[in-house]
C-alpha cells in the first residue's frame, strides 16, 4: 500500500463560514493527526459537509484557517493542495474506464501514460478490482464504484483523505464488510482522514474518533466510547446512540433517580474536563443503565408498555409511576406487556449533564 | 466557492457578458432610440398611417390564427399517433415531422408550386372541372396561414408528443379506477397535465409566425404585415419608420411571451414518470378503413411539397407555363449550379457564413452554458437572460438593429463597419442561434454531476485539463446538436438575410428568391434540394452521433 512519505497533521483552527445570514460553520477546531480517522457527524444541515467542502479547498472560510503540518493552505485551491477525496455519488468520470478515472489524478500531474497505468491498476488490485479496470464506470455496482472512488483518491499519494458520506450509497449487507475493508485502507494510508456521516453506526464503526457538529458548532470530539458514555451535553446524549435523559440529584460520584417515594442509586461519570454538575442536574439513562430486577429487590417500579425482539436481546419500553418512559434492553425474554416490573441500576456508571 | 474560482469565473464571465451586450442588447437599443431621432415625429408618422395600423392588426392576427391552427393539427395528431394502433401508423409517424426539415423559404416555394395559381394541385382541379380559371388564388391571409399550419403544426405534435410519452399511465388508471368516463379523464387528468407541453408549443408557434417574413413576402400580395413592412420602409430610406416597426414588432413578441407565460403559470409539476403504454387498437373495421385512408392522405399531403420540389428541380427553365406538370425534364439545373460561378458562389457563400457563425456559437454558448450550469455568481441571472434574448427578438428586428449598429465605424460608440461586408450576415446567424446552441448545452451540462469538476480540480487537474477530459465530454451531445441545428438554420437562413444581404455575399436563400423572380423555377428548386440535402446530411450526421455515444 502507498504510504505518505512525511505526513503532517491537518489542523481546522477557529474556522467559521456564512451563506448571507445564514451561518454554516461557527468557529469549529479540531485536529487530525497522521493516520488517524475523524469523522465529522450531525443531522443534515448542521455544517459537515461545509466543513469538509473547506478542508478540501471547494469553499473559502469567512474565518479561521487550515493548516497542514505547519504550513497555512486556506487560501490554496483544491488541486494545489494535494488531497484525496471520496465524493458523496462518487463523482466518477463517466466517459472514462475505470483505469482512466483512477489515473486521472496522475495525469493532472504528468506522469507519463504507460507508467500511470500501470500505477492506477496496482492500486485497483489493492482495492480488489483488479479484474474491473477496464470496465465503463456505469457497468460497476455501488461497492465497486465506492472503491473506484478511493482507489482514485488514494493513487495520487494524497496529503490528507476526505470522504463525504463515503457509505451512504450502499445497502446494508455491503454497508458492514466496506467498513471493514474502508477503515482497514484508510489507517494503511498513514496520512490524516476526515470523513463526513450522517450515520452514527458508520462512525462507530470506521472512526478513531468522532467529532460532532450542530448548527455550525462543534459540541465534542472525542472517541465513539466517550461520546456514547461521557456525552457533554444533551444534545451529544440525544444524538449518539438511544438516550432518556431524566433529572437527578447529583454528588461527586453518584446519582439519585427519585421516582415519587422510591429511589435508585447510580454511579455517575461525566466527560473528562468538564466541570461536573452537583446538586439538581440530569442524568443519560442508555438501555443498559437500568435492568429488570429478578428477585424483587427495591427499586422503581413500572410497567412494561412496550416489548420489542431484536434478537438476542428485547427491548422493553416501562413506563415509571410518574409517566416517564425509560428504555432498557434484557436477555430475559419472558415479560410481556402490561407486566409490572423493578426496575435496578445497571453495572455502568451514568452519564451526567446539565440539567 | 473558494477565491480563485470566484475570480476565474468573472474572468471568462466578463468578455462573454460584454460580447453580448453589444451584439445583442445594444442594437436593439440603437434601434429604439433611433426610434426618437425626431423625438415623437416617426411615432406619430407610424400611428397615423393605415398600412401600419394594418400591418400590426395583420400580424397579430396571423400569428393567433395560426396557433389556433398548429393546435388544432398538432394536438389530435399526436393523441392519434401517441394512444391509437392503425395500419399505416408508422409511416405517418416517420413523416409528420417532415415539414421541418423545409428550410423556410423551400417550404413556401413547393407551396407556391402546388397550390398556387400555376401549381399542380390547383391545375389539375381546373382541368378535372373544367374550370375557366383557377378555382382559387394562394394569396392573402389565409395563404399565409395555411402555410403555417403546415410547417408549425410540427412544434405542436413534437412536444405533445413528447408529453404524452412521459405520461404516467397509472394516472389515468387511477381516474377511471375512480369512475371517471373517457371524456372527464381527457378534461380533468391528461390534458391539464399535457398543458406545459401545449402552451409551450404554442408560444413557439406564436413567436415563429409573428416574426415569419417568407410566407407574407411571397403569398402577401396586398397584405402588409409588421415583418415585410420593416423592409419595404428600409428600402424606402424611410429608417426612422423602420425602428419604429421594429420596435412594435419587438414588443408584440414579448407582450406575446408574456401572455403565454402567464396562460401557463400555474405550472408546478413535471412529468417525468416512465411508462410503457400499450397502444389501444382501433377495432371497427369501418375505423380502421377510416383512419387508414386519413392516414394515407395524411402522409401524401405531407409529401407533397419535397416531392414537387425535387421535381421541378428537373423541370427546364421557362418550359413549364400552362401544362398542368413541367412538360421537359433535365439535370441541366444541377450542371449549371455546380458550373456557372456566379450560381456556385451563393452556395459557398451560404456554407462558409454558416460555419463561421457555428462555430462562434459553439465556443460563446458553451462558455455561456458552463457558466450558467456550474458556476454560482452575481451575473448568472443576466447572462441567462442576454442568451434567452434572441429568441424573443423576431429575426427582422435583430437584423435591422445590426443594419442600425454596424454601418460604420465609430469606436465612440461601439460601432464597427461590419454592413456590406461578409462578416454581417455571419453576425446575424450567430446571434439568431444562440438561444438553441445555448439551450442544448445547458441540458448537456446540467445531467452531469456537478462534483465531477470539484473532483477533477481536487485531483491535481488545472482548469484546462478539467475542461478537456471532464467538461466538454460531459457537453459533448448538446454541443453537437447544437452546432448541427445552427448550422441547419445558417445555411437556409432568410429572414435576417434578406435584409442584410448584398450581392457579393448573397446566401442560397437570396439566390432562390431572385431565379424564382426571374421565372427560372428549375434552378430555384435546385437550390433548395441542395438546401434539403444538406440539412438532412446533418440531421442523419447528428443522429449518427447520438447513437455512437448512446
Amino acid at each position: 500500500m502507498i504510504k505518505a512519505p512525511q505526513a503532517a497533521a491537518l489542523t481546522l483552527r477557529n474556522i467559521g463560514k456564512r451563506f448571507g445570514d445564514y451561518v454554516a460553520v461557527d468557529d469549529v477546531s479540531l485536529t487530525v493527526a497522521p493516520g488517524e480517522l475523524v469523522a465529522l457527524i450531525g443531522a443534515s444541515g448542521s455544517g459537515k459537509t461545509t466543513t469538509l467542502r473547506i478542508v478540501a479547498g471547494y469553499e473559502s472560510p469567512d474565518s479561521g484557517s487550515i493548516l497542514l503540518g505547519d504550513a497555512d493552505i486556506t487560501r490554496l485551491p483544491p488541486q494545489k493542495r494535494g488531497f484525496g477525496m471520496v465524493f458523496q455519488h462518487y463523482a466518477l468520470f463517466p466517459q472514462m474506464p475505470v483505469v482512466e478515472n483512477v489515473a486521472f489524478g496522475l495525469e493532472a500531474r504528468g506522469v507519463g501514460k504507460t507508467e500511470r497505468l500501470a500505477k492506477a491498476r496496482e492500486v485497483l488490485a489493492s482495492v480488489g478490482l483488479e479484474g474491473r479496470a477496464d470496465r465503463a464506470v456505469q457497468n460497476l455496482s455501488g461497492g465497486e464504484q465506492q472503491r473506484v472512488a478511493l482507489a482514485r483518491a488514494l493513487v495520487i499519494e494524497p496529503k490528507a483523505l476526505l470522504l463525504d458520506e463515503p457509505l451512504s450509497n450502499l445497502d446494508p449487507t455491503l454497508r458492514q464488510t466496506t467498513r471493514e475493508d474502508l477503515r482497514a485502507q484508510l489507517h494503511s494510508a498513514g496520512v490524516p482522514a476526515l470523513f463526513v456521516t450522517h450515520d452514527q453506526e458508520d462512525a462507530f464503526a470506521v472512526a478513531d474518533r468522532i467529532a460532532l457538529l450542530k448548527q455550525g458548532k462543534l459540541l465534542q470530539t472525542g472517541t465513539p466510547e466517550e461520546l456514547y458514555n461521557c456525552p457533554l451535553s444533551r444534545d451529544v446524549a440525544s444524538f449518539i446512540g438511544r438516550a432518556v435523559i431524566v433529572p437527578a440529584q447529583v454528588t461527586e460520584s453518584a446519582a439519585v433517580l427519585r421516582v415519587g417515594e422510591q429511589s435508585i442509586l447510580f454511579q455517575a461519570t461525566h466527560a473528562p474536563g468538564a466541570q461536573p454538575p452537583r446538586g439538581q442536574s440530569a442524568i443519560v439513562l442508555r438501555p443498559h443503565s437500568l435492568r429488570i430486577a429478578e428477585n424483587g429487590a427495591k427499586g422503581l417500579s413500572g410497567k412494561i408498555s412496550e416489548r420489542r425482539f431484536t434478537g438476542s436481546l428485547v427491548m422493553y419500553r416501562v413506563r415509571l409511576g410518574d409517566g416517564a418512559v425509560v428504555e432498557v434492553e434484557s436477555k430475559n425474554h419472558s415479560y410481556h406487556e402490561n407486566d409490572s416490573v423493578m426496575l435496578v441500576p445497571g453495572e455502568k456508571a451514568v452519564a451526567v449533564i446539565d440539567g | 466557492m473558494n477565491d480563485e474560482n470566484r475570480k476565474q469565473t468573472w474572468l471568462i464571465a466578463t468578455p462573454v457578458i460584454a460580447l453580448l451586450l453589444w451584439t445583442v442588447v445594444y442594437p436593439n437599443v440603437s434601434v429604439i432610440a433611433g426610434s426618437f431621432e425626431n423625438g415623437l415625429e416617426h411615432w406619430r408618422e407610424f400611428a397615423s398611417s393605415p398600412s401600419d395600423r394594418e400591418a400590426l392588426t395583420t400580424s397579430i392576427v396571423i400569428s393567433f390564427a395560426s396557433v389556433v391552427a398548429a393546435l388544432a393539427i398538432g394536438v389530435p395528431l399526436a393523441f392519434l399517433l401517441g394512444r391509437f394502433e392503425f395500419p399505416g401508423r408508422k409511416v405517418l409517424r416517420a413523416v409528420a415531422a417532415l415539414p421541418a426539415a423545409l428550410p423556410p423559404l423551400v417550404g413556401v416555394i413547393a407551396f407556391l408550386f402546388l397550390y398556387g395559381e400555376s401549381g399542380v394541385v390547383t391545375r389539375s382541379v381546373q382541368h378535372v372541372f373544367s374550370m375557366p380559371e383557377a378555382p382559387w388564388r394562394l394569396s392573402g391571409v389565409p395563404a399565409i396561414i395555411f402555410v403555417h399550419a403546415y410547417t408549425m403544426y410540427v412544434y405542436v405534435f413534437l412536444f405533445v408528443s413528447a408529453g404524452l410519452e412521459r405520461f404516467d399511465s397509472t394516472l389515468d388508471e387511477a381516474a377511471s379506477g375512480l369512475g371517471a368516463s373517457g371524456w372527464m379523464r381527457l378534461r380533468r387528468v391528461t390534458l391539464p397535465l399535457l398543458m406545459p407541453a401545449i402552451a409551450g408549443s404554442a408560444l413557439l408557434v406564436f413567436m415563429n409566425a409573428l416574426g415569419s417574413f417568407s410566407a407574407p413576402y411571397v403569398f402577401g400580395g396586398g397584405i402588409r404585415v409588421l415583418s415585410t413592412q420593416i423592409l419595404v420602409s428600409k428600402l424606402n430610406g424611410a429608417l426612422g419608420l423602420a425602428y419604429v416597426e421594429t420596435t412594435v414588432l419587438a414588443i408584440s413578441a414579448i407582450a406575446g411571451l408574456l401572455l403565454f407565460r402567464w396562460l401557463d403559470r400555474k405550472r408546478k409539476y413535471t412529468l417525468s414518470a416512465k411508462s410503457s403504454r400499450q397502444r389501444r387498437q382501433i377495432k371497427s373495421r369501418g375505423l380502421q378503413t377510416l383512419t387508414a385512408i386519413g392516414a394515407v392522405v395524411v402522409v401524401i399531403l405531407l409529401v407533397l411539397p419535397h416531392l414537387m420540389v425535387v421535381l421541378v428541380s428537373f423541370a427546364r427553365d421557362g418550359a413549364w407555363t400552362t401544362q398542368v406538370l413541367p412538360p421537359e425534364y433535365t439535370l441541366d439545373n444541377y450542371r449549371r449550379l455546380f458550373s456557372e460561378a456566379e450560381l456556385w458562389k451563393p452556395i459557398v457563400n451560404s456554407v462558409s457564413m454558416a460555419l463561421v457563425a457555428t462555430a462562434a456559437n459553439v465556443v460563446i454558448c458553451f462558455l455561456a452554458a458552463y457558466l450558467i450550469v456550474l458556476r454560482r455568481f452575481s451575473g448568472r441571472k443576466l447572462l441567462e437572460l442576454l442568451v434567452a434574448l434572441p429568441w424573443a427578438i423576431p429575426a427582422t428586428a435583430i437584423a435591422l438593429g445590426l443594419a442600425a449598429t454596424f454601418n460604420r465605424n465609430d469606436i465612440a460608440s461601439l460601432r464597427v463597419l461590419l454592413v456590406g461586408t461578409f462578416w454581417i450576415l455571419p453576425l446575424a446567424y450567430f446571434i439568431r442561434d444562440i438561444p438553441l446552441v445555448a439551450s442544448a448545452v445547458e441540458s448537456s451540462l446540467k445531467q452531469m454531476d456537478p462534483s465531477l469538476e470539484d473532483a477533477a480540480r481536487g485531483l491535481g487537474a488545472s482548469w484546462l485539463l478539467t475542461m478537456w477530459r471532464v467538461i466538454i465530454p460531459a457537453a459533448k451531445p448538446g454541443l453537437v446538436a447544437g452546432a448541427l441545428l445552427a448550422a441547419v438554420t445558417a445555411v437556409g437562413e432568410f429572414v435576417a438575410s434578406v435584409v442584410l444581404f448584398t450581392h457579393a455575399n448573397r446566401p442560397i436563400s437570396m439566390e432562390i428568391l431572385a431565379q424564382l423572380r426571374a421565372l427560372a423555377f428549375g434552378t430555384a428548386a435546385a437550390y433548395s434540394v441542395l438546401l434539403i440535402l444538406l440539412v438532412l446530411a446533418m440531421t442523419f450526421a447528428a443522429r449518427g452521433f447520438e447513437e455512437r455515444i448512446a
